[in-house]
């Protein structure tokens, strides 16, 4: 037996690492090989641009710069002070909502979590109602009731906004489950972080999905932080698409920086859906360039950690993609900023201008149907 | 007029709303091929097939959010908790997602929805299955509470809740399923929600009970009448919304009141009523209220303990005897 004669590092030391520097990350940027990287990642890209024309090529570059602009937007009206409460944003990770619901119809269901502005955007909801209600004005889309984490829109199937880590997942089963009693061909997506993987919510729904074959798309955005706890300190099993396999429930890895990739697979799933009525669930990698919310400094995160993954911004590798298949030039990239620039300039302009909700709307939507016992007797 | 029992109520009520409404259906464990834990539903899945009629795992919060999902987009859901007292797994998505999504949508998403069950204590299951959880789910606005206590208000308010377009929580009583009553036979027989009934009226003591405490104030009530006193017997039959006029009203005519339940007594339904008399009718009291709720303890196994947990006559007999100034 050897004697032990170098003390193991002290456990304190450790940990203290572990949180403010994760997984597998280099000290030092190294920047040949990120650029490598992402140019490896941009000709897959291209690759996919079979089957689209330059319409929808533009039209997905333009729903992510929607959202990019309209989360900057936000960040700057909650300083500000015009947004109260918890604000998430969603830069970062534009292509997996944008790249995901270019997959689908207009009839078709999406649910959401807390994170959520971008998806409400793709889904068709107006920058005005949704910067309407991130304001509390009477014009928001959920009557300034919901805020930040309760968009709602029912005409373009949007279903919410939803604020208890993993609470959409059976809500979306039940959707999905409406329309197999229907006998419709409607698919529904379901978005949730990695971290709602945790939630019995998330097993139960997938078990039951595959079991009564229901046509959901169980969509993970695996940002790799659930608030400030990574991955790895939450999660024993971290290939999250690997977890279909306990359920049977057909499932792939999806690149979430690369808005194509996420449409490519979203593609597989609803046609899974709409033709077998199966469920799916897609891991899409993705990353949040901001703090958890707007009141997270972020600092369990390095720099170069999240310089890493800047150098995949979806945007940047895009638009990039765009220029180099000549779908658009850099004159057509400037149109369509100043465009999106407008459209966000306006909504804000829009919700400054909205009246507060009124007073009476205080105890109004409590019920469908009031009911006063005295009016009964 | 048919006399059957508690069961058989809420069995034809579900019968004729699923006939009424492709967009009804019931899911829950053991409610289809086992005929239901507790046989409400009965003959149901032969009748409307498995469609309809849907075995669930157990997977309480699973299949309660489901439901929830299914309302929003237009379905029409009847959830069965074998007890309430699994529902508390599924209290994510009864408060978070059904009570509050009409109005975090700012009115877009309604929740027709009922999740019903036997609720309260049985006969010696203990601790977790003896629990009546009326005052969390009365606590949530947007949540309608309902606790039936006899077959024709067992049948008539179940129909209204699963016509009601707002998630409605049926608690039944386990005890009672047994307990026989006449029913009218009209299919289109309801009860309105919200609405009090007086069973027994009377003149000098008013007793508020709900559910179980409903056929124990009426005995204590007979009894009581042979001691000289006149009982009026108030079932609120829905707990939100309250109809606290025709209490408020009993009250003024009778000056005393005992309220009865089996629930704890911290924080509970009694609890609320008892406010409420005090802000609206002090003037009319002649003595304090009093409250006979449960023993404030989890439920013992032991018969003999279980008995001294849950309010008997001798107990409503004693209270009303008290606020009488008999005794």
């Amino acid at each position: 037996m050897s004697k032990q004669t170098a003390a193991p590092p002290s456990r304190a030391g450790a940990e203290e690492q572990s949180s403010t520097s994760v997984i597998d990350t280099p000290a030092e940027v190294d920047r040949k090989q990120l650029a490598r990287e992402r140019d490896e990642i941009k000709e897959r890209q291209k690759d996919r641009f079979a089957g689209l024309n330059q319409e929808q090529l533009i039209d997905l570059y333009r729903q992510m710069l929607l959202i990019r602009r309209f989360e900057e937007k936000s960040a700057e009206a909650y300083v500000a002070g015009k947004i109260g409460g918890f604000c998430h944003l969603y830069i970062g990770q534009e292509a997996v909502a944008v790249g995901a619901i270019s997959a689908i119809n207009k009839d078709d269901y999406v649910f959401a979590s807390y994170r959520e502005h971008g998806h409400a955007l793709a889904k068709g909801m107006s920058a005005r109602a949704v910067m309407a209600e991130l304001f509390g004005k009477a014009t928001g889309c959920s009557k300034g009731k919901g805020g930040s984490m309760h968009m709602f829109d029912k005409d373009v199937g949007f279903l919410g906004g939803h604020a208890i880590v993993g609470g959409q997942i059976p809500l979306a089963t039940g959707a999905a489950f409406a329309s197999m009693y229907q006998g419709t061909d409607q698919v529904t997506l379901c978005f949730f972080g990695e971290a709602a993987v945790n939630q019995g919510a998330f097993h139960e729904s997938l078990n039951m999905a595959q079991l009564w074959k229901l046509p959901c798309i169980y969509i993970c955005e695996n940002n790799q932080y659930g608030m400030g706890t990574s991955l790895a300190r939450a999660m024993s099993l971290r290939d999250i698409a690997q977890k279909g396999c306990a359920y049977e429930v057909a499932s792939e890895f999806v690149d979430g920086m690369d808005v194509l990739a996420v449409r490519e697979a979203v593609l597989r799933a609803v046609e899974r859906g709409r033709k077998q009525s199966l469920p799916t669930l897609l891991e899409v990698r993705t990353y949040r360039f901001m703090g958890h919310s707007m009141s997270d400094p972020g600092n369990y995160r390095t720099r170069a950690e999240i310089e890493k993954y800047q150098e995949r911004d979806p945007i940047k590798l895009f638009s990039a993609s765009l220029l180099e298949r000549k779908i658009v030039d850099e004159k057509r990239l400037e149109e369509i900023d100043q465009q999106v620039r407008h459209e966000v300039e306006d909504a804000v302009r829009f919700a400054d201008e909205s009246p507060l909700p009124e007073p009476e709307e205080l105890y109004t939507d409590v019920y469908a149907n009031p009911i006063d016992p005295s009016r009964n007797r | 007029m048919a006399t059957i029992t508690i069961r058989e109520a809420l069995n034809q009520a579900i019968r004729e709303e699923l006939a009424r409404d492709e967009k009804v259906f019931i899911m829950g464990e053991e409610v289809a091929a086992y005929d239901g834990a507790y046989k409400v539903t009965k003959g149901l899945l032969h009748e409307f097939g498995p469609k309809r009629v849907i075995d669930t795992p157990i997977t309480e919060l699973g299949f309660a959010g489901l439901g929830v999902g299914a309302a929003m987009v237009g379905l029409r859901p009847i959830v069965e908790f074998m007890t309430f007292n699994f529902s508390i797994l599924a209290t994510d998505q009864i408060i978070n997602s059904a009570a509050k999504m009409l109005y975090m949508s700012g009115g877009q998403f309604k929740i027709p929805i009922v999740f019903r069950g036997p609720g309260g204590s049985a006969f010696q299951v203990s601790s977790q299955h003896s629990q009546a959880l009326e005052s969390w789910y009365a606590y949530f606005p947007g949540l309608k509470v309902v606790m039936p206590s006899t077959p024709a208000d067992a049948k008539g308010l179940l129909k209204s809740a699963i016509r009601d377009d707002d998630p409605v929580v049926f608690i039944e009583q386990e005890r009672m399923y047994g307990n026989k009553g006449e029913v009218p036979d009209d299919p289109d027989f309801t009860i309105p929600l919200g609405v009090a009934d007086i069973k027994r009226e009377g003149t000098d003591v008013t007793i508020v009970a709900r559910s179980l405490m409903v056929p124990v104030a009426l005995k204590a009530a007979e009894q009581l009448e042979q001691q000289g006193v006149s009982c009026e017997v108030i079932d609120p039959r829905t707990i939100r919304p309250l109809d606290i006029d025709t209490i408020v009203e009993s009250v003024k005519k009778t000056n005393r009141v005992v309220l009865a339940e089996e629930s704890h007594p911290i924080c509970g339904v009694n609890a609320e009523l008892s406010a409420e008399i005090m802000e609206r009718a002090f003037d009319y009291l002649d003595a304090p209220i009093k409250r006979v709720s449960g023993a404030d303890v989890p439920m013992p196994y032991a018969k003999n303990l279980e008995n001294l947990a849950v309010p008997d006559v001798a107990r409503i007999v004693a209270a009303v005897r008290e606020v009488a100034y008999l005794d």
